[in-house]
């Protein structure tokens, strides 16, 4: 219960940690808690109120670069952890930090589970495409063939798209971002803190040591517009440096269309990221570099009750119902019988 | 001929019944309803449920045999009964299966309408033991159950399958009217249970009263038999099974410390009843939690605990097993979880429905690292109730995982449990950390129990992480310094070890010295008790003593081991406590070891005692 009505002003500042960061120079995890720190303050949450979550691997650390209550779990487990403290705790803003190995290989379970329930957690998916941690194996999200060191004649591993895994699960929020974008990481770091429910945000992060340039096609800035699809409520899905290039239906499949030539925006799809059946959502979730821009942004954003509202709401309930339970009354339910 | 004369009653000190038949016969329904009965007439009881691992293996099958036995006393008792003096067979299957346990000269009664030539196939038989002689040595009563029931109900028009189905309260009636139990208790109960569907209600009623009827007109038994009251402790009770027991001790202990309770579970059996048992409490603020997995249920406990709840989950041995990375966690981050182990026959999936004790070492040394924790047992049905409350009250005051292990026998069985004064129990004095204390603040620091400071998300000023990665004594940092680490082991470790001093000290039953000590642990106590006991009572010098904390041990448990010659250990495992008594101790213990799925009859200790004193 927090009556406090004049909020401190918070920076950035105030959600640094004395921690040494120990990530590598120049790993993408750095702007992401740049932009987390930024986002933070904004939000009109006292600072003890936050708890972010982690589990193991390079992303994992981020607890402890953010001056929160914080608990660096065990491998694959934030989801499931950070589902009691928020279950017992409905007033705490929780917060995950994961990766794809973490959240999607070990812990995938918890992910499609918690995301399912729609329990009220942020979720920030580090996807590196790479075992960072562990020195360089291939993950859950490497692309198929890959050499990696525990894959020296490539992979024969299909890769997962988070985002699909996602929708498959229920989840009420899922969006993409990409750690070299801050400007839009920040804005869906925003939209996902404003959420009910669980966020799924996948962020393609660089790995600078292992898997350098994973993503470069989306995040070298000169080619950018050509190779992603900035997703807008409402607007039809154009993209190039030109914008001129559009996402049309074709069927039930997408195709890349160039405008002009009779070919109108009002032949390209539009964005609906709250459309009651996650169709196009599960569409965007697929479409993959190099045959389709990537989408960033939001997927899907829709409401439904979320698990620890509902759990609450049951207690709440119960009590008006048969009032607050006495202990007397507890051991008395049944047959007593008495011995004098 | 007088049917109405009235024929003998029989006085009787203690008798052990079974009802068995078909999974789908509503044998366990019966047992309970006779246990009730018994309970409320005012005699001790003592029950073991017995059901198949199939939830519907094909009707008549020996697979499909499902059985309740009861124990029930005008003395003070403690196990459901080594031999079994009375038995229901509604069928060839349950008969053949059963029958060994029946004492010799014992009764049994079976449903002779099931004895059809198909049944006794699928039941194994060649010929019908009730015609070869094969039976001889038992007095055998065959009632034409299926017969008389729907006889007794054809007038309800409620169809033949419905009325088929009251058959077992047409055996209660018959068995109750032997053992002249009340019916009132039970017919409450129908009246309670089909109040919505009254013509059911009737239907069982009637077949009740049928069967007892048929028994005082019968001529078939010449007496009836009667147990008197048995001289318990003033007081008021209730008939409790361990799982009850387990989760009205949470709930209780949550109280006590004046919060929530947050109980994850993952659906196992012979765990989940506690599970269904807490959902039903959520006017106390208990939030129950079906996990997704085991995993799951231990770790969102572990971030129920760190968000300030009374945290707690249950399970059974192969969910331990998966439990246990995320139980380090609890160690390394030092949170206040309890975490129960109703333990089952395994090894891995073992035998899911039969009771067996093997998980001790599971739970003291089953983690990567040196990963101490506190290890509780519960000796009884109505004894978990207690064990409850101190697994809370040691987790949130050394701010330690602790596991408290019961059983499938005393989860499932039953017996009184003298009700408590709420307002007597002590509380559980839990302190939280302020922002007033925010300038000395340090997430490992440690009181005089060397327990860490609980400090609550929310609270300004406090804000600090846990985790996994050893952490740097006081500050909490991470550390990779040699040094630090063996401070922080060696610490843990102490913790731990100082939990001795909230502890009872070893209680021996009989004299403190002699020539041999029965030392055993969980839910063996009534049969090893009863066997040191009947030993003794016969001029052997042999006591019995009973561990329900077994990491820490007592601290007396060294000095009661070397009062006697000879230390035996029964166990329904290869002996684990033996292992951790003779490293403790160096006390060369002998062990009686049995994996049958089953409880310790007396008489196996008590003859295994007699032979260590020749
Ligand atoms: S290994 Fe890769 S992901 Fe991990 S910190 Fe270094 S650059 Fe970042």
């Amino acid at each position: 219960m927090h009556h406090d009505t004049s909020l401190p002003v918070l920076t950035a500042k105030d959600f640094t940690t004395d921690q040494d960061v120990r990530w590598c120079p120049g790993c993408g995890d750095y702007s992401i808690l740049a932009q987390m720190k930024k986002v933070l303050p904004t939000l009109g949450i006292p600072k003890e109120n936050f708890v972010f979550v982690s589990g193991i691997g390079c992303s994992s650390r981020f607890p402890y670069y953010v001056e929160t209550y914080g608990f660096h779990g065990i491998h694959g487990r934030a989801p499931a952890i950070a589902t009691g403290v928020k279950a017992a705790r409905p007033d705490l803003s929780v917060w995950v930090a994961t990766g794809d190995g973490d959240g999607l290989s070990i812990g995938g379970n918890h992910m499609i589970h918690t995301m399912r329930r729609n329990v009220d957690l942020k979720i920030l998916l580090f996807n590196n495409r790479i075992y960072g941690l562990t020195k360089g194996q291939y993950s859950p999200t490497s692309e198929l063939g890959k050499l990696t060191k525990s894959s020296p004649m490539g992979t024969v591993d299909n890769p997962i798209h988070p985002c699909s895994l996602a929708v498959g699960a229920e989840c009420t929020f899922i969006a993409r971002a990409l750690d070299a974008d801050v400007k839009h990481l920040e804005y869906v770091l925003q939209r996902a803190a404003a959420h009910k429910g669980t966020a799924f945000v996948e962020i393609y992060q660089n790995c600078n040591v292992f898997n350098d340039g994973a993503f470069d096609y989306a995040a070298v800035k000169d080619h950018r517009a050509e190779h992603v699809l900035y997703l807008e409520h409402g607007k039809p899905m154009i993209f190039g440096k030109n914008r001129d290039k559009g996402i049309r239906l074709n069927g039930l499949e997408p195709e890349v269309v160039t405008l002009g030539n009779g070919m109108t925006e009002d032949d390209l799809l539009f964005h609906d990221e709250s459309a009651s059946e996650p169709v196009l959502a599960l569409m965007l979730s697929r479409m993959t570099h190099p045959q389709f821009p990537e989408p960033l942004g939001i997927f899907r954003a829709v409401k439904r009750p979320t698990f620890d509202e509902l759990l609450d709401e049951q207690v709440k309930n119960a009590t008006k119902r048969l009032g607050r339970g006495r202990l007397a009354a507890m051991y008395d339910d049944g047959e007593t019988w008495e011995v004098s | 001929m007088d049917t109405l004369t009235k024929k003998s009653v029989q006085q009787l000190d203690e008798v052990a019944i079974r009802f068995c038949g078909d999974s789908g016969d509503g044998m366990q329904l019966v047992g309970t309803q006779f246990t009730n009965a018994s309970a409320i007439f005012g005699n001790d009881v003592s029950t073991l449920p017995d059901f198949p691992a199939e939830i519907r293996a094909p009707a008549g099958s020996l697979a499909g045999v499902s059985g309740f036995q009861i124990n029930f006393s005008s003395r003070d008792i403690h196990t459901p009964g080594d031999r079994v003096n009375a038995m229901i067979a509604m069928n060839p299957a349950a008969l053949r299966t059963n029958i060994k346990d029946v004492e010799v000269g014992g009764i049994v009664i079976v449903n002779d309408d099931a004895f059809s030539k198909s049944d006794l196939q699928k039941a194994g038989y060649e010929s019908n033991p009730l015609e070869d002689g094969s039976l001889s040595k038992y007095r055998v009563y065959r009632v034409p159950i299926t017969k008389l029931n729907n006889e007794a109900l054809k007038d309800l028009n409620i169809g033949a399958k419905a009325a088929g189905r009251c058959k077992n309260f047409y055996a209660l009636g018959l068995v109750a009217w032997l053992y002249s139990r009340p019916l009132e208790p039970t017919i409450k109960w129908i009246q309670d249970k089909f109040g919505k569907k009254p013509e059911i209600a009737e239907a069982n009623i009637r077949a009740l009263k049928a069967g007892y009827y048929y028994g005082e007109t019968a001529e078939l038994f010449p007496t009836s038999f009667r147990i008197p009251r048995a001289k318990l402790a003033p007081g008021r009770y209730r008939k409790l099974t361990g799982n009850e027991a387990v989760a009205l001790g949470l709930v209780t202990a949550a109280e006590l410390a004046g919060k929530p309770l947050f109980y994850a579970s993952y659906p196992i059996t012979p765990a989940s009843d506690i599970l269904h048992q807490l959902s039903m409490y959520k006017n106390f603020g208990v939030k129950t939690f079906q996990a997704e997995d085991e995993i799951a249920a231990m770790a969102s406990t572990l971030g129920a605990a760190f968000g300030g709840a009374i945290a707690a989950t249950g399970t059974s041995g192969p969910g331990l097993a998966l439990k246990m990375e995320a139980i380090g966690l609890g160690v390394m981050t030092e949170l206040p979880v309890v975490i129960v182990d109703v333990q089952r026959g395994g090894p891995s999936t073992g035998l899911p429905t039969k009771t067996e004790q093997a998980d001790l070492l599971q739970a003291v040394c089953g983690r990567n690292g040196e990963c101490p924790l506190c290890v509780l047992a519960a000796r009884s049905p109505a004894d978990c109730f207690d064990m409850a409350i101190w697994a809370v009250r040691i987790a949130t005051k050394y701010m330690v995982p602790v596991i408290l292990l019961t059983d499938g026998y005393i989860g499932n069985g039953a017996e009184p449990w003298v009700i408590p004064d709420p307002e007597k129990l002590p509380k559980i004095e839990i302190k939280h950390p302020t922002s007033a204390d925010a300038s000395s603040f340090l997430p490992y620091q440690r009181n005089e129990h060397l327990a860490r400071p609980w400090a609550l998300p929310g609270t300004p000023g406090l804000a600090h992480r846990i985790g996994g990665i050893e952490k740097e004594d006081g500050a909490g940092h991470i550390s990779y310094d040699p040094l630090n680490h063996q401070k922080m082991v060696d610490l843990r470790a102490k913790k731990v070890a100082g939990i001795v001093k909230d502890i009872p000290p070893l209680e021996v039953n009989g004299d403190p010295q002699g020539d041999l000590l029965v030392l055993g642990w969980g839910g063996t106590y009534g049969a090893l008790l009863s066997a040191a006991s009947r030993a003794r009572a016969e001029g052997h010098r042999v006591s019995s003593a009973h561990l329900q904390f077994l990491n820490p041990f007592p601290a007396n448990t060294g000095d009661v081991l070397s009062r006697f010659k000879k230390v035996l250990i029964p166990e329904l495992n290869g002996g684990q406590l033996r292992k951790l008594i003779r490293a403790e101790y160096l006390v060369d213990a002998i062990g009686l070891d049995k994996v049958q799925g089953k409880p310790f009859l007396i008489s196996e200790v008590y003859e295994k005692i007699i032979s260590l004193l020749k």
